[in-house]
């Protein structure tokens, strides 16, 4: 058995979850902030991703990044650098497509923070930043913990924007799910039992670990509120 | 050192205007709740950005619109006592109280030490908020305030929703901790009592504009609007017409004593101390008894009034009782009788 899948498709996971981290925190944070109609323009644009079937999201990606569009263009007469059909390509697709979960999880798990923390912080002479990552970062870390879990699990699942920007090249481009579509079609039933077995396993021991860690933590997740 | 508060801001429909100034005392600001009291102290502690207006403390300028300063929370040195006490759940007592000290280093260690100390926080280093009583974390949270020197202090609303015990021990708690600071310290709060126990001088907020800053016996005994006859109790309110023959209640027929000061347009406050029952005076149908835990209160129309008639409120010795349907004497002490305004007026 080739292993290339699971670690294309690990990295790939990775790197998009690392990536839509600070970017979906960032954007739950600077969005609650700006006026309402901007806010609601912007979580339908942002949010849009979550709804859309992956193959648009795969055509649309194409219809920027590709040799002869605008950004893919300017990355290969820049860098040199193809932006699709390469194993780094299905990165964006995998981000395009999970950075709604982030956002979104984010995003409530923010509103819930209760901003007279964050207002004491400011008048005990806190910076903003030690407040941002010491005091609204810990208190909302469930949700930014699932939020993080439910990307990485799903960009560990992307199937339809990966296989139209990424294709299926054994030992290039080729992802878990994508080996497993490319072995049910040719008739290998057995491997790709084995790939989904794979599969099963990974997002398993994903959401057992968050489970474990959330169990116990030292404030104990009572919090006393008086009402 | 003082603090000089004078700012206006508006949030929708709301317009605060707030003007007062406050030395080394404890001010109260008095108001119903929705009237603008944790606005103002927001505006103060820099949290909110007045539209205009000037904020001074201790001789620095803390907000100028017309001049652009406008000092971060950070640098204001304001400490703010929140509702409920808006300790980080996810620390622990000392690196609570760590937050507030500005010094780095064994200083730190050494400052943290002492506040433990001076609060009566020993042993409990390790725990978290979650884990501490009410007074605990009330402790905590002072310590966490006075361990960064604030040049003033503000309390919002600090007992609000506690029930009677608790807010009897902590109050007394506070006021016993908070003796030691010599800044200006403004107490919010919409209890006369608990302002009348801790404070001196009193400034009452109503409707987002606050009126001339009193000591606290002038309210109580001599209110001068329908706003500030209410906070201190005062359950009688009327509009009145002046006659010749005195003062006329529509809907009474008798005639009220006149007071001297009262002029077109202003409004009778009668506070309960001012009505005598049963020595003489107009005949007055009880209309309804209510025996409190201090006195009964009974609810009296003049007799032969309309059903619609204003009533009044009256209090009598829990010994002296009454029937529904009854017939008294009511007289009034002129004296006591308050001449109101509509509202603050500048």
């Amino acid at each position: 058995m080739d292993w290339y899948p699971l670690y294309n498709s690990l990295r790939i996971a990775a790197i998009s979850t690392a990536v839509i981290f600070f970017l979906g925190i960032a954007a739950a944070y600077y969005i609650a902030k700006l006026p309402r109609l901007i806010k609601g323009i912007l979580d339908v644009v942002l949010t849009l991703p979550l709804v859309l079937p992956p193959t648009v999201v795969g055509y649309l990606l194409l219809r920027v990044l590709g040799p002869k569009r605008i950004i893919g263009m300017w990355a290969l007469e820049t860098f040199g650098v193809k932006l699709v059909m390469t194993w780094w390509s299905a990165i964006f697709a995998t981000m395009v497509v999970i950075f709604p979960l982030m956002y979104r999880t984010v995003r409530s798990a923010f509103e819930s923070f209760d901003e007279t923390l964050s207002y004491a912080g400011q008048t005990l002479g806190l910076s903003n930043t030690y407040i941002f990552w010491r005091i609204r970062m810990p208190c909302c870390r469930q949700g930014i913990l699932a939020g993080t879990v439910l990307a990485f699990a799903r960009a560990l699942g992307e199937y339809g924007a990966t296989s139209m920007i990424a294709g299926y090249t054994p030992g290039k481009t080729a992802t878990i799910s994508t080996t497993v579509y490319q072995l049910w079609r040719t008739g290998d039933d057995a491997l790709a039992f084995r790939w989904v077995l794979v599969n099963v396993a990974i997002s398993a021991v994903v959401l057992l670990a968050v489970n474990l860690l959330e169990r116990k933590h030292p404030d104990g997740g009572k919090r006393r509120r008086r009402a | 050192m003082s603090l000089r508060v004078e700012i206006e801001k508006r949030l929708g429909n709301f317009a605060l205007q707030a003007e007062f100034e406050t030395r080394e005392q404890t001010l109260a600001l008095l108001g119903a709740s929705g009237c603008g009291k944790s606005v103002t102290l927001k505006c103060i502690a820099g949290i909110m950005t007045p539209d205009k207006g000037r904020i001074e403390l201790d001789g620095q300028v803390l907000f100028d619109a017309e001049k652009g300063i406008n000092l971060p929370p950070q640098k204001r040195r304001v400490g703010y006592l929140f509702q409920q006490y808006a300790l980080f759940p996810n620390m622990t007592v000392v690196q609570n109280i760590c937050c507030g000290i500005r010094a780095r280093g064994a200083e730190r260690e050494r400052l943290v030490r002492e506040q433990m100390r001076r609060f009566q926080l020993e042993g409990l280093e390790k725990s978290y908020p979650a884990q501490l009583s009410s007074g605990q974390q009330q402790r905590v949270a002072l310590a966490r305030i006075l361990a960064g020197e604030p040049k003033a202090i503000l309390l919002d609303e600090p007992f609000s929703a506690l029930d009677s015990y608790l807010k009897w021990s902590l109050e007394a708690e506070l006021t016993q901790m908070l003796a030691a600071f010599s800044g200006p310290l403004v107490w919010v709060s919409h209890d006369l009592g608990e302002c009348w126990r801790n404070c001196r001088t009193v400034c009452v907020l109503e409707q987002g504009r606050t009126g001339p800053v009193t000591d606290l016996e002038t309210l109580v005994h001599r209110p001068a609007t329908v706003e500030q006859a209410r906070l201190a109790g005062c359950r009688n309110i009327y509009p009145v017409r002046l006659t010749p023959g005195g003062l006329r209640v529509p809907g009474w027929e008798a005639s009220l004593p006149l007071p001297d000061s009262a002029e077109a347009g202003s409004m009778l406050g009668i506070p309960a101390e001012a009505v005598r029952v049963g020595c003489g005076g107009t005949p007055w149908t009880v209309c309804r008894a209510v025996r409190d835990l201090e006195w009964t209160e009974v609810l009296l129309q003049p007799e032969g009034a309309t059903a619609d008639a204003p009533v009044l409120c009256a209090r009598l010795d829990l010994d002296q009782a009454v029937q529904v349907g009854e017939t008294v004497t009511v007289s009034f002490d002129p004296a006591r009788l308050l001449v109101l305004k509509e509202r603050t007026g500048r």
